[in-house]
């Protein structure tokens, strides 16, 4: 541990009232000892990786500035993490100035991802803004000539009883906070909370709705030409010929750029670039191979490609003995992200640097990316964040990048920005994979799981960055780098084994993730990862296991579960539902109760569903979803609350509607009517979230929590209200009819 | 040279009469409210008014809008002073990632300025156009409420006009 002379100054101020340092120190230690420096303690959160203090805070003559390498993606973390730190050192969030990934500026973080960013970022800013506060307080006492007892922060001012102040921006001297975080810290106590549990609007949206420069695609830089991209026609084509003398005569066209399989195109005007790319998408021909698996056998080729084997939990002995067996398989489609708005980004190379705008989920592990792709140091590469369209995980942020920095390379000194079209959104960003899952359980004579076991087939759930290869545009290039292997993400978070693992108590349990690292469709992470396809499966799965045994599913949930938090969210989820056990199946109007706690270590969700199925044409008509939630400590009740409500609705979108179309040579989905989403006249009339709020303990990750349950609950109340049970993703009106054969 | 008349006031621009009106409002005239998402007319992103009625400005040319007036979300109000039915969304919250949300306040508005108290059934079939991926559809259809309900006060509680009052 280097120590900075700014420290060594300090600890002599602080010694010069020893009065003061006696209180202080009996208190908490103010500075690491050496014995501590020799087994260093496990920090909070992410200052683990990033542990000086000024990394995350600073105060100066200008004010406080507190910074996170999470990044604002709609999820509303800015917000959250803004109460954060003014809840512990004590201000008003207005006095903060807030900064969100940028390379040049905030802690690496590594991705906005995994709903990672209140346990990481939220609980390394609480940490840091109350060692600041508390660092503050000691200062004042020393220039107050006051004990830290007598002295309160609030508001950016350290005052008396009596009525002597002195301001943050004073006590603050240039390295006041250069020092390393220690592992306790005196938080601020739930029952004092200003920010902490209060509901508080959001701070992006007023510019959102009123059309200020809100987001990357908004961003405009003096002298800034537009590029557009013209794609190969399927993953692997090539380019065999390109007429660009015409293309290059268009008004406003600036420069082709054709480099091995790539092809874009910059011009002047934003629009003059998208008649250019068009004009040049026709001026090319491409050689291309049927590559794809035949999508009518698309299972099939899941279940037979060659895949390596993980056994993620064994207990007990599964062998069956007495009692009744039941065996499903279920069946998961490729799925899109789908972002609204295409991804976008805009760069600019001048004097052997490139400044990249981007809205990726990692700015740091973008720029090693770009660092390798383009040859160049790391240190030459800055990346900054701007909020894009939504993104549900790994979609063309990184991609587009790749192509903004390769357009900005080529045309050194201007900004250039690069839009993706609708075409190249839905036919290029990595899908969430295509699965298939196999359960089998017996159940005792008393009508409890006896023996469990899983199988879970799947792609990979990460081909994110940090390595060119993982770039898109760079497979293109004459000096191209291939797509590495991909591995799977280990357990406990898993990938394509993520909530394989149930939460309930099995005596005898065998969970097995085949993990298969071809990708004839390119595939990353989506919201959920396979959690949405596990937790659709095993909750499926239990519900067909309580019928067996004659238990109300819910109920055969609770016997199976010993978290006490787990119950209670199941339990308030049913109640407020009104789920009622003695209720006698209706014909075409159901029930389904679903349950998971995200990872096994994040939120925990119940979600209760209602619809009807219209039995002539298999349409579901959605009445109502009733979900509990346990978050852990809640920082913002409404950000909890949208983040249950819309991963409700999407979740309910990809179930009902989702699934990637393509041929064995090309991505067939290519816009919002090869690809329908969820429309405003098939939501529900109804959706309601309740929370249950668990001051002092850690928080928990909601971001992606409801999509399992909510793909399950939908499934059992079709199961419900049909007597079908239905194993195959999306429940289209034409797979539904076809399953309930009237 | 075409001048296109956007929120009251005329504006000249140079893009050829095909050019789709959302890219003469962003990339020449600086305007963000109308956003690109599909360029196809299926998704309502780049929604706005043209004569009060919801357009989808991406596949619009400019041209059809010579001599009628276009209102993009920077018409109904700004951040300092925003408007109703951008009130609406604020109190709601009424958004994740926000990208949709200025075609759906502008569709919203188009209901609101022929019909001020829609039932839930014509709110949702007006809707219908405009696509959201975040989920926010229920906090959109409760601001659409609330912006309705605005409406009808702002109507009501308006001062009278001079003739009224004579």
């Amino acid at each position: 541990m280097s120590r900075h002379p700014a420290m060594l100054s300090r600890r002599s101020l602080l010694g010069a009232g020893s009065a003061l340092v006696v209180s202080f120190t009996l208190a908490r230690p103010p500075f690491p000892t050496a014995t501590a420096q020799s087994a260093p303690p496990r920090l909070p959160g992410s200052l683990r990786t990033t542990p000086m203090l000024d990394a995350w805070i600073r105060i100066d003559a200008n004010g406080i500035s507190v910074f996170t390498g999470k990044a604002e993606l709609g999820q509303g973390i800015k917000t959250a993490l803004l109460q954060v730190a003014a809840e512990e050192l004590s201000v008003e969030t207005k006095q903060i100035t807030f900064i969100t990934a940028d390379t040049a500026r905030t802690p690496n973080e590594g991705y906005t991802s995994g709903s990672q960013s209140m346990q990481d970022s939220a609980t390394a800013i609480r940490h840091a803004a109350a060692q600041a506060r508390e660092l503050l307080i000691a200062a004042a006492a020393v220039r107050l000539g006051l004990p830290v007892e007598q002295l309160t922060a609030k508001d950016g001012v350290v005052s008396s009883p009596d009525g002597r102040r002195a301001d943050y921006r004073e006590l603050a001297t240039a390295e006041f906070l250069h020092l390393e975080a220690r592992p306790q810290s005196k938080l601020t106590d739930p029952g004092n909370y200003r920010w902490i549990g209060k509901p508080m609007p959001r701070v992006d949206i007023p510019a959102k709705v009123t059309g200020a420069i809100a987001y990357v695609q908004d961003l405009r830089l003096p002298d800034m030409v537009h590029a557009r991209i013209v794609r190969p026609p399927s993953y692997g084509a090539r380019l065999r010929s390109v007429e660009v003398a015409a293309v290059e005569r268009l008004p406003g066209v600036l420069k082709v750029v054709r480099d091995g399989h790539f092809l874009a195109v910059a011009a002047q005007r934003e629009f003059q670039a998208v008649q250019a790319m068009d004009a040049l998408a026709r001026a090319s021909q491409w050689d291309e191979d049927k590559a794809l698996p035949n999508p009518n056998e698309l299972y099939d080729w899941v279940r037979n490609a060659a895949s390596k084997e993980y056994v993620i939990a064994s207990v007990g002995n599964v062998a069956e003995t007495a009692g009744r067996s039941l065996e499903a398989t279920y069946h998961r489609p490729y799925q899109l992200h789908g972002a609204i708005g295409p991804s976008c980004a805009v760069a600019q190379a001048e004097a052997g640097a490139l400044t990249v705008w981007t809205h990726a989920q990692g700015v740091y592990p973008l720029r090693a990316a770009l660092a390798e792709m383009l040859g160049l140091a790391q240190d030459k590469i800055r990346c900054i964040h701007m909020e894009g369209s939504g993104c549900y995980g790994h979609n063309g942020a990184d991609d587009v990048a790749a192509d903004a920095a390769l357009m900005a390379m080529a045309l050194p000194g201007r900004p250039v920005r690069v839009q993706w079209m609708r075409d190249q959104e839905h036919a290029w960003e990595p899908f969430g994979a295509a699965m298939v899952t196999r359960a089998r359980a017996s159940l005792d004579t008393g009508g409890s799981i006896a023996t469990w076991q899983y199988e879970v087939w799947s792609n990979a759930h990460s081909t994110r960055p940090g390595g060119a290869g993982n770039l898109m545009p760079a497979w293109h290039l004459g000096r191209a780098f291939s797509q590495p292997t991909p591995e799977p993400i280990p357990q406990p978070t898993g990938g394509g084994d993520r909530n394989a693992i149930p939460l309930y108590q099995f005596p005898n349990m065998r969970i097995v993730h085949r993990f298969i690292p071809q990708m004839p469709l390119r595939v990353s992470a989506l919201r959920g990862l396979g959690a949405y396809m596990n937790v659709f499966s095993l909750e499926s799965f239990m519900d067909e296991l309580a019928l067996a045994a004659g238990v109300d599913p819910v109920e055969f949930r609770l016997r199976h579960l010993a978290d006490a938090r787990a119950r209670a969210v199941v339990e308030l989820a049913a109640e407020k539902f009104g789920w009622d056990a003695a209720r006698k199946p209706s014909r075409g109007l159901g029930r389904g109760f679903a349950f998971a706690k995200y990872k096994n270590l994040a939120a925990y969700t119940a979600v209760a569903a209602e619809l009807e199925v219209e039995r002539e044409s298999g349409q579901i008509r959605l009445l109502r979803f009733v979900a509990a939630d346990d978050s852990g400590e809640i920082v913002n009740p409404d950000g909890v609350r949208n983040q249950i409500e819309g991963g409700i609705v999407q979740s309910t979108s990809w179930t009902l509607r989702e699934a990637v179309a393509f041929d064995e040579t090309r991505i067939r989905s290519r816009d919002w009517s090869t690809y329908p989403i969820l429309r405003f006249t098939d939501l529900p009339e109804h959706v309601e979230v309740h929370l249950i709020d668990r001051p002092g303990q850690p928080f928990l990750g909601t971001g992606e929590s409801a999509q399992g349950p909510t793909a399950a609950a939908i499934a059992n109340a079709v199961a419900n209200a049909t007597g079908v049970r239905i194993r195959e993703l999306p429940f289209t009106p034409a797979r539904v009819k076809a399953a309930i054969a009237v | 040279m075409l001048t296109l008349n956007i929120n009251g006031r005329p504006h000249s621009v140079e893009a050829e009469a095909a050019t789709p009106l959302l890219y003469a409002l962003r990339d020449e005239l600086g305007l963000n409210g109308a956003k690109f998402g599909c360029g196809l007319g299926q998704c309502g992103a780049c929604t706005v008014l043209l004569d009060d009625r919801p357009i989808l400005s991406c596949i619009t040319p400019i041209a059809v809008t010579q001599g009628r007036q276009i209102t993009t979300l920077e018409g109904l109000g700004g951040i300092d002073n925003p408007g109703p039915v951008q009130r609406a969304f604020i109190a709601e919250q009424a958004a994740q990632c926000g990208f949709c949300i200025a075609g759906m306040i502008m569709r919203a508005e188009g209901l609101l300025r022929r019909n001020a108290q829609p039932s839930e059934q014509e709110i949702r079939t007006h809707m219908r156009a405009n696509l959201c991926r975040c989920g926010t559809h229920m906090r959109i259809l409760a601001a659409v409420r609330r912006a309705a309900q605005a409406v009808r006060s702002a109507r009501v509680d308006a001062p009278p006009t001079q003739d009224a009052r004579r």
